[in-house]
């Protein structure tokens, strides 16, 4: 039963670099964490802390200058369905399929499950996001929000490792931000998913994440590893939530010097 | 005093407002479906239909008041004269030889198009010689290569094809391939997320996502090659007998019957009308604006 311990991704002094046509950036510098099954960890900073990077070396998208990357234990070296990305922006859907083509779709290349198991597993993922009515609906019908859903539903019906989330609520308004943060919450008492997720603001940070990796800016190293599993919407308003705000905002803003956008 | 409060910079005491929104019943319907005459009125069809009409009356009128067969022929002296070509066959003919050349032109430019595409995807090399090959030849006019053609393969169809092939290759190429450019990052990612690669990646992901440009290059490269294809058979007919549309109209200036010249170019125009808003609008209708990737 140790097996339930050993953290489900580990990053180990993970440096990551990558070049514009003028520069050589370090994104991140020797970055330790691990991440364990149904965490909700958040990995909050600055921007060009390198938190977007990080998030796109576990995807396999980008291999680490040094350190290593491991998921269960193996080297992440490519992209793979057992760590599914739902991205910021509206464009990971394909366009020319309807919700439920979308849907399926990762399960079809996938061939993980069986055809009649994947319609269904599709239709079950539609369902919890309580999106059934639009289930033959081409994406640019839908809103901003019912869009990220069908971006969860399709990376959930998969039943990746770990879900890795790059600000996926950053280009929505602020309400439905709210919403989709509540309907990411409720959907994780459900089913306990592991999800690793992006984030600039403070308080979303407190609110979705159960544990909140704080990075240094430019180039990002790790600043803290805060406990914010107790809480969340229920005490938005209580003491202890502005007094982790203020922690956090402190070690974000330590050296005094005004950084860009680190609240919102 | 109204003065007074603004001078010192604070705006006058407001109570709160709460209330419940009235029932919109004033406006008459909130929502109700257009009348049919509405309906017809807006249609694209029907207004393009008048644009024509319109533009038909224009010519008849302008004819008879020219009243010279020889240099402008009416709207109905042509249609007659279409008419009649068209059921004794010489019309059908010269129609059916002419698409024949054209689709074989057509299908060979396509896929040629898609070689160089292709190539120049899978490396950044193949990219340079597209790019640079369509900057070359792009601009070159397909018909000022017909006399070359002629050298190359002699009076025919293979050298019509030659013409077709150029006119249609850089224009579908140089579309397709900045349409697989202009694929948005995070599609890429989420298809290789998915672990998607090689011929399935670009099947699944880069076509269909590219689909808009590839089809503007479908359709400008089916201009191109219709307007050769006219053009070429000007110059030559394959042989009296099977020459194409272009013949057609040649012949007809060679013996001075303007209206059958008209009634040649009626049969291009229709023909392009046709491909355009019927095969083309129907292609757009079930992909491009379906998906919402184009208005």
């Amino acid at each position: 039963m140790t097996d339930t311990n050993a953290p489900l991704l580990t990053v180990d002094g993970v440096t990551l670099q990558y070049k514009t046509p003028r520069h050589l950036v370090t994104a991140t510098y020797r970055v330790d964490f691990s991440v364990h099954r149904s965490d909700r960890y958040v990995i909050l900073g600055p921007s060009g802390c390198g938190k977007s990077t990080l998030l796109k070396a576990v995807g396999g998208f980008m291999p680490p200058v040094e350190g290593a990357i491991r998921i269960r234990g193996k080297e992440v070296t490519s992209p793979g369905p057992d760590r599914m990305m739902v991205f910021q922006e509206f464009e990971q859907l394909m366009p020319w399929k309807t919700v439920f083509q979308n849907v399926l779709f990762p399960m079809k290349v996938t061939r993980k499950f069986g055809r009649a198991e994947a319609r269904e597993r599709a239709d079950a993922a539609i369902a919890k996001v309580n999106l059934a009515q639009f289930r033959d609906v081409y994406p640019h019908m839908l809103s901003g929000g019912m869009k990220m859903r069908v971006a969860i539903a399709r990376a959930m019906a998969l039943e990746p490792d770990i879900l890795l989330m790059d600000e996926p609520f950053a280009a929505l308004d602020a309400l439905t931000r709210r919403t989709m943060q509540q309907e990411l919450l409720s959907l994780w008492e459900q089913l306990r998913f592991t999800v690793l997720f992006v984030t600039h603001s403070i308080e979303e940070a407190i609110i979705v994440g159960s544990r909140v990796l704080v990075l240094s800016p430019h180039p990002g190293r790790v600043r803290a590893e805060l406990d914010a599993g107790g809480l969340g919407y229920g005490n938005i308003d209580r003491p202890e939530f502005g007094v982790m705000a203020k922690r956090i905002h402190d070690l974000l803003f330590a050296d005094g010097r005004p950084k860009e956008a680190a609240s919102a | 005093m109204s003065i007074d409060v603004q001078h010192q910079g604070v705006a006058p005491f407001r109570p709160e407002i709460e209330v419940e929104p009235d029932e919109a019943v004033t406006i008459g319907d909130v929502e109700r479906p257009l009348s049919l005459t509405e309906r017809v009125v807006n249609n694209e069809t029907f207004q393009r239909l008048m644009i024509l009409v319109v533009l038909v009356v224009v010519w008849e009128i302008y004819a008879r008041w020219l009243n010279n067969s020889l240099l402008f022929p009416t709207f109905t002296e042509t249609v007659q004269t279409f008419a009649r070509d068209l059921r004794n066959g010489v019309l059908v003919n010269r129609t059916l030889t002419s698409l024949q050349t054209l689709a074989l032109g057509y299908a060979a430019g396509l896929a040629c198009a898609a070689v160089f595409t292709t190539f120049a995807v899978a490396s950044t090399i193949g990219t340079r010689i597209l790019s640079t090959l369509t900057a070359m030849f792009n601009p070159l006019p397909a018909i000022a290569l017909l006399p070359l053609a002629l050298i190359w393969f002699g009076l025919g169809t293979p050298s019509l094809v030659f013409v077709i092939i150029h006119s249609v290759l850089w224009a579908v190429a140089l579309n397709t391939l900045s349409g697989f450019r202009a694929v948005p990052e995070t599609l890429r990612m989420s298809g290789r997320n998915v672990g998607l690669g090689g011929a399935r990646y670009v099947g699944l992901i880069l076509i269909p996502a590219a689909f808009p440009s590839i089809l503007a290059g479908l359709k400008i490269g089916w201009a191109f090659a219709w307007r050769t294809l006219v053009a070429a058979e000007l110059v030559f007919g394959v042989s009296s007998r099977s020459g194409g549309i272009g013949w057609y109209i040649f012949e007809a200036r060679n013996d001075l019957d303007t209206a059958t010249v008209f009634s040649g170019l009626l049969a291009v125009i229709l023909i392009g009308l046709l491909v355009e808003s019927v095969i083309f609008r129907a292609i757009e209708a079930r992909t491009v604006n379906l998906w919402g990737m184009q208005r």
